[in-house]
């Protein structure tokens, strides 16, 4: 055998490579061409207009983040993972995930493989006054093997190539088939395909069949490795010496040049808007328009794939397919405002779909968003609000204070052993029950009797009942109400001058964590608060062998991410047995404010589904940690439809300290 | 009854001919739920504006019906759509969704 060191010495006297076409045209590159020259067009039409539509400090902010270290690194690690790899498939569903990565990152290596091809033996070629869009993708078509030179190095790349073609075309296969057995990739909906998206669709499976016809009928002249080597033999021997290849190539460029034409009009626009999604989203950039600016590149990055679909809650009656966030995307994109908006409100708000979300779309803030264009400008009227919060209430008969803990000083509400201090030593826990929990009482009283037992000093802030945390108008769109209702309460959260604000309902919580802002004061969800006194050795806690279930509440599962201090506080106190759907797959109750128009009948269904799987593992005992949870399944379970055993609904506070 | 300018106490004349029922029906259209109440005054009872403002939902709608959208409209401004009511609706009403679509419907001039 040569040594490899003379081999690549020889290569210089040599050449490996012959330009076989010397003018580096042909024909049939032509549609390709214009195929990927109109796509370019458009996308940097597109991608100017859509930068416009970013207002100019996020548009800063945006450009800054390219060069912030921690922001550059967490972009590449995210393009690779999500954009090559999908790495977030891979996790959920390995056979999917195995089709699209080896459809996007076989194609991605091909195309850089050509280009180092080219780079390395042709590089004049690179140029693009000589051909440089064209001739890498098209190369084996150019070029002449010098038979009896070929490198190792040469015989590398072959392998290469045909290993990721082998590599895309096993993907190919399988989204073949998915098209017409999905439920054996694990999706039991998939999206019903636009025209523009079939076309693009049905080139997209003729691009690489007809890639390794193309590139085996010439692999005798280009040369080609274990694939198109063995298929080249094959053609010599079924049509003799003389092979007529041209009718391959043009084939496999129409299909290429037809593919990119159609790409900006389907679902695939999301191969290239997701990267500028991805570094969008980790500027922290966030859309303020339902359509314009980032939820442009929002809606483009979504690849209609589907898995949407099958999260979605309302999914359980078939009839509800059309509200998935996958076809609310659709029609934003094409502008159809009657159906966004009736799609807009169904939502529940349960944020699974974007918790599932392959490429990190966030169909709920923009179905916030468009609620908002039609809501936000209503009138309202929260002139109380302001009234109340002085200190004298204006009409002391019909106004109740609900500032009763702020006025006072915040004073403990729980008789603690040394009450003889003064009224103004501050507890620090400041209880905020919420609307939700003054409708559940049984909440109250159990958190009060926690409290009690771990002997906490705390205030109650809306005992007298208090105002919303303004969540639902945001959830209803409502912004700038919203903004009013938080601005008297965060007054209220800072005049008590309180160090923990502990809130038993995750509506609030969500809010008051993310637009409250409020310095200094630990926000814990009640679940986490007791973690803590557990964990502490404060609350004695009696281990029963009682079957529990726990219900993540969207609002503070997804929501929030709090998933683990009430498991960890829950298996203390019974066993905790699995649902077949839970952490962030948790099925919502139904009872969500987040949805407008969904109405009692199918909320009941969706119920009906959640508690299917909260009852796989046979409990004898759910436990959920918010109070519309609560009162939803205490209903559905009292209804008693389609249940086989009784089951008890229990709070998390209650299942602590029964 | 005819209208002499003067009373003892604000005048609670209904004139139900001033009644609109395309809105009513365009009302009905997008919130069904509203021709189902029956008046109980659940709504009432828990509303948290309800505390500080006279906020209630069943007199918006009996308001409507009497004709008196403009009182309607006033009495839901306060309202912040906490859900509550819908939470006790005893007829399953979508209360939330309701206000909204009176304030769409009888904003518009």
């Amino acid at each position: 055998m040569t040594p490899l060191s003379y081999l690549l010495a020889a290569q210089a006297e040599v050449p490996e490579v012959i330009d076989r076409i010397p003018s580096g045209f042909s024909y049939f590159v032509i549609p390709f061409t214009v195929g990927v020259a109109f796509m370019f067009c458009w996308l940097g039409v597109g991608l100017i207009r859509l930068l416009a539509d970013i207002p100019k400090e996020d548009r800063i902010k945006f450009g800054k983040s390219l060069f912030i270290p921690k922001v550059a690194l967490k972009n590449i690690k995210e393009l690779f993972c999500d954009c090559l790899f999908h790495v977030k498939i891979w996790q959920r569903k390995p056979l999917l995930g195995y089709m699209h990565s080896a459809i996007a990152f076989g194609w991605f290596m091909i195309i850089i493989l050509g280009h180092i091809e080219v780079a390395l033996f042709v590089p004049a070629r690179l140029n693009v006054t000589r051909g440089g869009l064209f001739y890498p993708i098209f190369y084996r078509y150019f070029v002449w093997m010098n038979p009896g030179h070929t490198t190792l190095r040469g015989s590398f790349f072959f392998f290469l190539m045909d290993f990721f073609l082998l590599y895309i075309l096993s993907g190919i296969a399988l989204a073949i088939f998915k098209r017409f057995r999905s439920i054996v990739l694990g999706m039991r909906h998939t999206t019903k395909p636009s025209f523009a998206d079939r076309v693009a669709l049905y080139s997209l499976w003729m691009i690489f069949p007809l890639r390794l016809l193309a590139e085996s009928f010439t692999a005798d002249l280009s040369g080609g490795s274990f694939l198109t080597i063995p298929v080249n033999q094959f053609w010599h021997f079924l049509f003799g010496d003389k092979l007529w290849f041209m009718p391959c190539w043009w084939a496999y460029s129409i299909c290429l040049g037809l593919f990119f034409a159609a790409m900006p009009f389907s679902r695939y626009m999301h191969i290239l808007t997701e990267v500028l999604w991805i570094l969008l989203r980790n500027a922290g950039v966030k859309p303020n328009h339902p359509r314009k600016g980032v939820a442009e590149a929002e809606i483009y990055a979504c690849s209609s794939c589907g898995l949407c679909l099958d999260a979605c809650p309302m999914n359980v009656q078939k009839k509800n397919l059309k509200y998935s966030s996958v076809y609310f995307i659709r029609f934003l994109r094409r502008h159809n405002e009657k159906k966004i908006n009736a799609i807009a409100d169904k939502c529940l708000m349960c944020d699974k779909c974007h918790a599932l979300c392959p490429v990190g779309v966030d169909a709920p803030a923009l179905r916030r968003a468009q609620r908002a264009t039609v809501n936000n400008t209503m009138p309202y009227n929260y002139a109380y609000l302001d009234a109340s919060g002085s200190v004298q209430p204006s009409e002391p008969g019909r106004v109740h204070s609900r500032f009763a803990a702020a006025e006072n000083g915040l004073s403990p509400e729980s008789a603690p052993a040394d009450s003889t201090q003064p009224c103004h030593a501050n507890p620090g826990v400041l209880y905020f029950a919420g609307c939700m929990t003054h409708l559940t009482p049984r909440i109250i009283k159990s958190v009060e009797k926690v409290f009690k037992a771990a002997g906490v000093e705390y205030a109650f802030a809306d005992r007298e009942g208090g105002i919303c945390c303004g969540r639902p108008l945001m959830l209803a769109g409502r912004t700038d109400a919203a903004a009013k209702v938080i601005e008297a309460n965060k007054q209220m959260i800072e005049a008590s001058g309180c160090k923990t604000l502990v809130l038993s309902c995750p509506i609030c919580y969500k809010i008051f964590k993310e637009e409250y802002h409020l310095e200094g004061i630990n926000v814990v969800h009640y679940t986490q608060f007791i973690n803590e006194l557990i964990a502490a050795g404060r609350l004695d806690v009696k281990k029963t062998d009682e079957k529990i279930v726990y219900h993540d509440p969207c609002e503070l599962g997804r929501g929030c991410g709090v998933y683990l201090e009430p498991r960890a506080a829950l298996s203390q106190v019974g066993t905790l047995v699995k649902a077949s759907k839970e952490y962030d797959e948790s099925i919502c109750c139904g009872g969500s404010l987040g949805s407008l128009t969904l109405d009692t009948h199918d909320r009941a269904k969706i119920s009906q589904a959640s508690l299917q799987a909260l009852l796989s593992g046979n409990p004898e005992t759910i436990v959920t940690a918010c109070p519309l949870c609560l009162k939803t399944f205490s209903e559905a379970v009292s209804r008693g439809e389609n249940l086989e055993q009784h089951v008890k609904v229990k709070d998390f506070a209650e299942a602590i300290c029964p | 009854m005819v209208d002499f300018g003067f009373g003892l106490v604000p005048s609670s004349r209904i004139n139900l001919d001033l009644f609109d029922k395309g809105k009513y029906e365009e009302l009905a259209a997008l919130e069904p739920d509203v021709r189902i109440c029956m008046a109980c005054g659940s709504c009432t009872a828990v509303c948290t504006a309800g505390k500080f403002e006279p906020t209630s939902l069943r007199e918006a709608i009996e308001d409507i019906k009497n004709a008196r959208a403009d009182k309607a409209l006033q009495m839901l401004e306060p309202c912040q759509l906490c859900g509550k009511c819908s939470m006790v609706c005893p007829r399953g009403i979508n209360t939330r969704h309701l206000i909204l679509s009176i304030n769409k419907i009888y904003s518009e001039k």
